[in-house]
């Protein structure tokens, strides 16, 4: 049993808000990763044998594999023999309600700005699936979601009560094999959440989950899996914020979307791990695979994404077009500043005819960070009449930060249209000096200019997540100017 | 009566990098005047505007100004907007996505706080601006687009002097107000700036036309040559000045 006293952000160290550390009791499995632990987490997890193997196949495969080096990222080698990859806050039983759920915990959701009695108060607004550390905690809405056939609960539950579904679409958008991140996760990874939209149904309210990580030098391998069948729609949000560490952190999750005949899935993410301090130091590694399949004829993904947080950030959602007439969206905004690394983008794989796609990215650095768009459109021989549309715009704020664009094209279909536009620009002396001269301070300045800026993207989230994200991008940029 | 002096500037010398463009400049400004600046193109007004609005890169070497008694120079440009100076831009910028009436809100309340007074809500905020805006032509569509982006020149001159109706400055200095106006757009932007003369506020009108001063007019006129004010008068020495070019005044020093 581990004890951790509250830390408090040091004044003069830095603005990341959510930079505290909840007092909980954990549960943690000893440092390190071998066959043993992937079966203390399967039996801790009380999970079934075919899971436990496929958990012991990853681990088998990860073991032939090398960390990837391609990215323009540069970190501290990872020991991973030296993480813990399990804890869990210690309950007696699984809450019934919230009223029994760790009066600290309830806590450290209201500082994130998530009151999760108001929220029950609020019914019909949003759910949440809450995730402290690897376990759920607290799942609301779901009897009335699940009058309509709608799942939503961790992963972990759906393993023990709907085990045919994530056994039938587990690993079958991101197979373990697919790359070194993801087979880690495959083999270790402890919770997430499961949405499943039955045939027809119209999800009605906006699905959401927050991850925190607590416990230290826990890394973090969520999985989410979301199947929409034919003709459903959901939109589902995540928001992650972290407290703040000296150490860094580990954090390797897997988003896995299948998306059947004419139904639509939009996923929105508003991404603020803990940065690492001014000098780069401390701060998540967020190494992500992301991946949704559109299978169906018509069926339809959009990403959404603002990316504030992580020291290192590594990620790329797919969109693979299987069914004819598929579309796939990427509306991306990322930001860094201080000494953040982020290489992020897409991938759009054309394979169904007349499938479309559509890249909007916009990319701010400010400080000494670094950024890389790196981007994949790639048209499949019978994809007749595919369509693509790219435009990655990168806003540099100082003279010390780096902004990159790397767009791959490969094209082996001639019927299909791709284009892709690129800009990049700076903030002008003139811009800031109009906003100074009408009484407007620096910082509301850049955060007025960026905001315009990111507008585009902005648009496609969830009206509550928009203005979530504004004020984070607005804390991004502290001291960025002056 | 006596008059209150706004705007004193003492023996102002400022450059932009090494060249100094004012020399040894006097001017005071009362409550409630209007000054007119002429001269030819190249002569340092445009300088002076920034100088007086604190642009980055303009450097005042020596001299002093004080607005309202306080140092002015010791000001940021944010501050200096907030204590009531408003620069009516030659070139307003464009500022992609971010739209003008988020803009115009921001500006008022940043100088409504600094004032000391409250925040204004949408509700009243979208009636002061569309009562203000409706004098100058400007609907509700216009301050939807982002600012000044695509906007014509009377468009970009007709939000300038919004801008200035609605943050409601002590003392207005109007850069080439009427370069890029065709006739009509001159005088909705000049009934919109006289309209705001009510024996308070002053402005500082910057031209090298007399057409201008036809419809603002000016209680001074004040030809500004080499750095510095060389001659002095009422309106009349702009008509004098049209007909006679700036030559002999460039010169006479």
């Amino acid at each position: 049993m581990v004890k951790e006293k509250p830390e408090i952000a040091d004044e003069s160290g830095d603005k990341y808000k959510y930079g505290f550390v909840t007092d909980i009791a954990a549960d943690t499995a000893p440092k390190g990763l071998n066959e043993d632990i992937i079966r203390l987490i399967s039996h801790k997890k009380g999970e079934p044998e075919w899971l436990l193997e496929w958990r012991l196949k990853a681990f088998a495969f990860w073991q032939t594999m090398t960390e990837p080096s391609w990215a323009k990222l540069s970190y501290e080698k990872i020991d991973y023999q030296d993480l813990y990859y399990y804890s869990a806050p210690k309950q007696k039983a699984a809450p019934k309600s919230l009223d029994e759920v760790d009066a600290e915990l309830l806590k450290t959701y209201e500082k994130l700005g998530i009151p999760l009695k108001e929220q029950e108060a609020l019914a019909g607004v949003v759910a949440v699936d809450a995730v402290f550390d690897s376990v759920s905690v607290a799942t609301t809405y779901r009897a009335k979601l699940a009058e309509m056939g709608i799942i939503f609960c961790s992963i972990s539950e759906a393993v023990k009560e709907h085990p045919d579904l994530v056994r039938k679409y587990l690993g079958s958008v991101v197979p373990y094999t697919d790359n070194f991140f993801a087979c880690l996760n495959s083999a270790v990874f402890t919770d997430g959440s499961f949405v499943y939209i039955p045939k027809g149904v119209r999800c009605p309210m906006e699905l959401s989950t927050y991850f925190r990580i607590n416990a230290r030098n826990t890394g973090q391998f969520e999985r989410t899996l979301i199947v929409a069948e034919d003709d459903s729609y959901v939109s589902y949000l995540e928001g992650c914020t972290a407290p703040q560490r000296d150490e860094n952190q580990l954090h390797a999750a897997i988003v896995e979307i299948v998306v059947l005949k004419n139904a639509e899935v939009k996923y929105s993410t508003v991404q603020n791990w803990y940065p690492g301090d001014k000098d780069g130091k401390g701060g998540v590694y967020n190494f992500v695979t992301k991946r949704a399949a559109c299978r169906g004829e018509n069926s339809k993904i959009s990403w959404t994404q603002v990316e504030t947080g992580s020291a290192v950030t590594w990620k790329y959602p797919s969109c693979v077009l299987q069914g004819d007439n598929s579309v796939g969206e990427f509306y991306s905004v990322a930001i860094t500043n201080n000494r953040q690394q982020a290489d992020t983008g897409t991938k759009m794989i054309h394979i169904g005819k007349n499938t479309t796609s559509k890249i909007i990215s916009k990319g701010i650095s400010a400080g000494f960070s670094n950024q890389t768009y790196r981007g994949l459109v790639r048209v499949a021989p019978n994809a007749r009449g595919a369509r693509n549309y790219s435009q990655c715009d990168s806003l540099l704020i100082g003279e010390n930060c780096g902004s990159h664009t790397v767009p791959y094209i490969e094209n082996r279909n001639k019927t299909a249209v791709i284009e892709h536009e690129a800009t990049t620009s700076k903030i002008s002396d003139e811009q800031m000096f109009y906003c100074l001269q009408r009484g407007i301070g620096e910082e509301e300045a850049v955060s007025l200019i960026v905001n315009g800026f990111c507008k585009e993207v902005m648009q496609h989230l969830p009206m509550e997540f928009a203005i979530e994200a504004a004020k984070l991008i607005n804390v991004s940029l502290e001291g960025s100017v002056g | 009566m006596t008059k209150t002096p706004l705007l004193e500037i003492e023996d102002l010398c400022a450059r932009v990098g090494e060249k100094e463009i004012i020399k040894n400049f006097n001017l005071t400004v009362n409550e409630g005047e209007v000054h007119a600046i002429m001269g030819p193109n190249g002569a340092g007004k445009s300088t002076l505007s920034y100088v007086l609005t604190g642009k980055p890169g303009y450097e005042v070497t020596s001299g002093k100004i004080r607005f309202k008694g306080k140092d002015l120079l010791a000001m940021a440009p944010e501050e200096r907007a907030r204590e009531g100076i408003f620069l009516c831009m030659q070139y307003p910028v464009e500022i992609p996505g971010v739209p003008t009436t988020t803009f115009l809100k921001h500006a008022v309340n940043a100088v409504r706080k600094h004032r000391g007074e409250p925040e204004l809500d949408t509700l009243n905020f979208v009636k002061m601006v569309r009562e203000d805006g409706k004098a100058l032509g400007i609907d509700n569509e216009m301050i939807k687009r982002p600012v000044n982006v695509g906007f014509s020149g009377g468009e970009k001159k007709r939000l300038e002097t919004l801008q200035m109706s609605i943050l409601k400055p002590d003392f207005s200095i109007l850069d080439e107000a009427d370069s890029g106006l065709d006739i009509d757009a001159l005088k909705v932007v000049a009934d919109g700036v006289n309209a705001l003369r009510d024996g308070h506020r002053s402005m500082l009108v910057i031209t090298h036309y007399q057409r201008l001063l036809n419809y603002i007019v000016p209680d001074f006129v004040h030809v500004f040559a080499d750095g510095h004010i060389v001659r002095s008068g009422d309106k009349n020495l702009a008509l004098e000045l049209e007909e006679k070019g700036y030559a002999e005044f460039v010169k006479e020093k």
